[in-house]
């Protein structure tokens, strides 16, 4: 009688709340990023053909859809997600093997699969796809981290749908797996790749803007130095990694120019601006530059629900996607986007509480990536559009207009909350 | 060993949320700029669009310039009592029109090409007289603006093909564009020189930022227009062409299909490209382009098709020049080799014979051709008569490459065609390796068979005859801006005496074959050839003059006018006194070239241009 239990006692009702409040808050907004004084005066237009409906009326029919995929996922057995975990994985695999293929072209990007007016981008799902079968893995008997074999499989299983989104040259997509490493370190992974990688980036950056190479050793001299004084007491293998740590940055340093040459012109341009927004003011500044201004016009309290002004006119590029954070910004001010970063930071300090009190490696690991995924997600694009992170288009979950990415956040936060439900019915094996 | 993690991850997140809450209360709260453009005001981008650069001829003479036109464009949320019978006045257009724009533009609304806030095309290029009229009272009309830009002009009815057209960038060349420099219905090259140097003709858009309040007036610059840029015009060409020339050219032209092209062999520089049939270019331009296109791209006779680089025939009769020169390059040929007129090999007409090589080129024979080439590709490299061909083609087309023939000659211009020159791969995949030889491909020994050039080639042959074994690869722009174009020059590698050999008896050639070319008190070197075609033949003349102080190197292809000798050398000749001499004492022959009438010529074709079989 186990499977019987009544889910809505089980259920974590706060998590459901935040995402109800982001998903009600965010198709708001995709209707104000829209609006017209002229055309768009109701929020629900009266037309029912799908290919001219307006943007809020589309995302609507997401949202309803959204809910039947929750329901399903409710329904379905919580062992099946552990049980065919790595089926999962191989058939959104295959589906992003396809999309070059036979997937059509939307806005120049070929990553979509799909029957005329609707599509589906499999890379949305290679990111529960891929917690589950990193979860799975991590969940398996015997696993140990600090066993090279197993970090060899688990790169391989982050790394072949990175490959993948790559072929279809979606940069912003592919960075997401790296937030994987987090969760690679709650399970113990040495702290040596979280390091690097972060550490990584930084050079990356700090290269860019120092140009004196002898100041940069400098610095990786110091915190190489830090990291060995408060390692002093460990072992000898510890000392050795943190060395191998700092000949890897010291090697990122000098590669940098050599990659960032390598990098397509659109990319090296968008992290130039990152760094200096006024080196390109009219070019790939202009988005970063409109969307300030566009959130700095917000003031306090903002213009109010349906009044802004920069994001009506076509200034800020993407608004209804990649930068709809700024209509929020303008439109509801600094309260309005603490709310929101606020929501934001509850639902993620939410999941990190959820996924420690689950009582297996494979429901704690799986709520640690679905944490990581959403917090890579709300890092990087609200980063970008305050000119704090290069421009890279990925979506800010539940506010971003789009199909997939709602269908796809919505399935990977409801598997956990399935799995949570059923914590009490899963044999202590941590 | 884990224990502390879990706060780690979190401290990382809770870093992140208070970096943004700090980050936002500087861009919201205590940075002035942006306030400052609150509510009211908003920023407008402004696009100044650059001149397209000028062409000119070889003498300075403007050939493509740019004039003005106005679209009066719409915004649609700002229009407001809109009175349509002002409207009409104004514009100077009946109520039926406006409708018709005004469908027009909600079509465009529908298809989502047209938006309602930002300014759409409603009406196309009005002509100068109107802007006139209109400029004045535009401010009557709110939600109605006028854009000026500029759109191309042309001084001359002479080298469409050549020089290209400009139109409106297409839905696939914007998706196509990597460069992003490109928006919606900015002009762009779309073929000639107008493509091939875009980069430099377009120049660099400039863009400059200012604020308009909310009734749409202009408020100033934005940050004192720092962010703004100027635009950059586009460079001048100048071309190597000489209108004058190359308006006689299309004048002589008239009626005929084919091609002329004449080139300055000491530069490689191109005097003379004519493509006929061919439009006049003015058409391709102002408002009536998109009906004009359609009447020309439909147009059977495919005035678009660029001829003198696009079309292909075998070279025929003039590429015995090209065997001679390896032939006494390889040492197989003296000047005195004798071989007897066999027509039981080839077709012949009837001359002196044994002939010698000199007599063999001045009569054009076949049959003496035939054992030539053979003794070109059988040299007894091999035992095997089948691979001793194999070695002997290969090692030939080697020779015929550096000619310039079998791969495009790098003219800049889009879309030159490189001919065929046959490899042992190409018989290989005909016949089969091994089963072919010298009996299979003589045709080639009098150029016919599976060789194909193109009349911009034999115009370069004519060149490299004029300076004794090199050209400088043809090209129709001499300066972009103030910068030289660099040119190539290619070596035949073939001996300069032969050249002198083969040039003496092409003058004696054309007093036999093509009396019509003679020029008075000048000596032109020439060759005539057919290109042979499932209906008439094509007539050909390659030629260049004069011998001693070579200016000009011409090839001519009139399509299905039959003999060489007639209607190509007659053309040719024109225009090479007309380019030397700077005027032309002939009207006789000029009247013969308008005619059109070159004699019945099927029934008389010349005997030297026999059409050979090809098995």
């Amino acid at each position: 009688m186990r499977n019987e239990i009544n889910i809505s006692n089980k259920m974590d009702w706060v998590t459901v709340a935040i995402y109800m409040a982001l998903l009600f808050f965010g198709w708001l907004n995709i209707f104000a990023a829209v609006y017209d004084t002229e055309v768009n005066k109701n929020l629900f237009a009266a037309t029912l053909d799908f290919g001219t409906m307006p943007l809020q009326m589309k995302q609507f029919i997401f949202i309803v859809t959204s809910l039947i995929i929750i329901l399903v996922i409710l329904i379905v057995d919580m062992r099946f997600y552990e049980t065919f975990a790595y089926v999962i994985y191989a058939v959104i695999m295959f589906l992003l093997l396809l999309v070059p293929v036979i997937g059509k072209e939307v806005a120049g990007n070929k990553s979509w699969l799909g029957v005329g007016a609707f599509g589906i981008q499999p890379s949305e799902f290679a990111k529960f796809a891929t917690a589950l079968a990193v979860a799975k893995f991590i969940g398996s008997v015997g696993f140990r981290m600090d066993n090279i074999r197993n970090q060899v499989i688990l790169f391989v299983i982050i790394g072949i749908p990175v490959v993948l989104i790559l072929l279809q040259k979606d940069f912003g997509t592919a960075m997401v797996f790296s937030v994987f490493l987090l969760v690679f370190y709650r399970e113990g992974q040495s702290p040596f790749f979280l390091l690097t990688g972060v550490g990584m980036a930084i050079i990356f950056i700090l290269t860019l803007l120092v140009k004196n190479n002898w100041i940069l050793f400098g610095i990786i001299g110091g915190i190489w130095m830090m990291v060995i004084y408060f390692n002093r007491k460990r072992k000898l293998k510890q000392l050795i990694i943190i060395t191998l740590g700092a000949i890897v940055l010291i090697g990122t340093m000098q590669s940098v120019e050599v990659i960032f040459s390598k990098l397509p012109q659109h990319h090296q341009k968008r992290i130039l601006v990152m760094l200096n927004p006024d080196s390109d003011p009219t070019g790939y500044g202009w988005n970063v530059t409109q969307s300030k201004i566009a959130i700095g016009s917000g003031g306090v309290t903002g213009k109010g629900f349906l009044k802004g002004t920069q994001t009506k006119f076509d200034f800020v590029p993407e608004q209804s996607t990649d930068f709809i954070f700024c209509t929020i910004g303008e439109e509801h001010g600094w309260i309005g986007s603490l709310l929101v970063v606020g929501l934001f930071m509850t639902l993620l300090l939410r999941l990190l509480f959820i996924a420690e009190r689950q009582k297996s490696r494979f429901a704690r690991s799986y709520g640690y990536a679905v944490a990581s995924i959403f917090f890579f997600h709300f890092a990087v694009n609200i980063g970008m559009t305050l000119g704090l992170f290069p421009v890279i288009g990925i979506p800010l979950p539940f506010f971003s207009y789009g199909g997939s990415s709602l269908w796809a956040f919505t399935t990977l936060l409801f598997i956990l909350l399935k799995l949570d439900a059923h914590r009490g019915q899963v044999l202590e094996r941590l | 060993m884990n224990e502390g993690r879990r706060e780690i991850v979190q401290i990382i997140f809770v870093f992140v949320g208070i970096l943004f809450a700090i980050k936002l209360f500087f861009v919201q709260i205590l940075d002035d700029r942006y306030a400052d453009l609150a509510s009211s005001n908003a920023i407008l981008r402004e696009v100044e669009y650059p001149f397209r650069g000028l062409i000119t001829d070889r003498n300075g003479k403007l050939i493509v310039f740019n004039t003005p036109e106005y679209d009066l464009l719409i915004v649609k949320k700002d229009v407001k009592d809109f009175d349509s019978a002002k409207f009409c006045s104004v514009f100077g257009i009946t109520q039926e029109q406006l409708r018709g724009y005004a469908k027009d533009y909600k079509l465009r609304r529908a298809k989502k090409e047209a938006s309602d806030v930002k300014p759409a095309i409603f009406m196309r290029q009005l002509s100068n007289l109107d802007f006139a009229r209109i400029q004045e009272r535009i401010d009557e009309f709110s939600g109605f603006e006028i854009q000026p830009r500029t759109t191309r002009a042309y001084a001359t009815h002479a080298l469409a093909n050549s020089m290209g057209y400009v139109s409106e960038i297409t839905k696939r060349q914007l998706e196509r564009d990597t460069t992003k420099i490109y928006r919606q219905r900015d002009y762009i090259g779309q073929s000639g020189l107008e493509a091939f140097y875009e980069k430099a003709l377009s120049g660099k858009r400039g863009v400059r930022f200012k604020f308009k309040d909310v009734k749409g007036i202009e408020k100033g610059s934005f940050l004192e227009g720092n962010l703004d840029t100027l635009s950059v015009p586009g460079k001048d060409l100048t071309t190597t062409i000489d209108i004058a020339l190359q308006e006689y050219g299309e004048h002589l032209f008239k009626g005929k299909v084919g091609s002329v092209v004449a080139i300055e062999p000491t530069t490689g520089e191109i005097l003379a490209i004519v493509s006929g049939p061919s439009y006049d270019p003015t058409l391709l331009t102002g408002r009536n382009f998109s009906s004009n296109f359609g009447i020309i791209s439909s147009d059977t006779t495919k005035p678009l098709f660029t001829r003198p680089l696009m079309a292909m025939y075998p070279p025929g009769s003039i590429f015995k020049i090209i065997q001679t020169l390896i032939g006494l390059e390889e040492g197989v040929l003296r000047y005195e080799t004798r071989f007897p007129c066999d027509k039981s090999l080839v077709k012949c007409h009837n001359h002196p014979s044994p002939a010698d090589l000199h007599g063999a080129i001045q009569y054009s024979c076949n049959p003496y051709f035939h054992q030539a080439f053979r003794r070109i590709i059988n040299q007894n490299k091999s035992p095997n008569t089948f691979t001793d061909s194999r070695i002997g083609l290969d090692h030939w087309r080697e020779y015929v490459l550096r000619f310039g023939l079998g791969t495009t000659l790098g003219v800049d211009l889009p879309s030159e065609k490189g001919g065929q020159i046959p490899s042992s791969r190409l018989y290989n995949r005909i016949y089969g390796e091994g089963r072919w030889k010298y009996s299979t491909i003589y045709s080639l020994s009098i150029g016919q068979g599976e060789m194909l050039v193109t009349p911009m080639q034999m115009a370069n042959l004519a060149a490299i005859l004029a300076n004794k074994g090199h050209y400088y690869t043809p090209h129709l722009v001499r300066e972009i801006g103030d910068d030289p174009i660099n040119t190539t020059r290619h070596e035949t590698g073939i001996d300069t005496a032969y050249y002198t050999f083969v040039t003496n008896a092409m003058t004696d050639a054309i007093s036999g074959t093509a009396p019509r070319a003679l020029i008075p008190g000048m000596t032109i070197c020439g060759k005539t050839g057919t290109a042979q075609n499932p209906g008439v033949d094509h007539s050909v003349f390659m030629a260049f003059a004069p011998k001693e102080n070579p200016k000009i190197a011409i090839a001519v292809y009139v399509e299905n006018a039959g003999w060489g000798g007639r209607a190509a050398a007659s053309v040719a000749s024109l225009m090479i006194e007309r380019y030397v001499t700077g005027e032309v004492k002939r009207p006789r022959l000029e009247e013969y070239v308008l005619g059109n009438d070159f004699g019945d010529v099927p029934k008389r074709r010349k005997p030297d241009e026999v059409v050979i079989e090809i098995p």
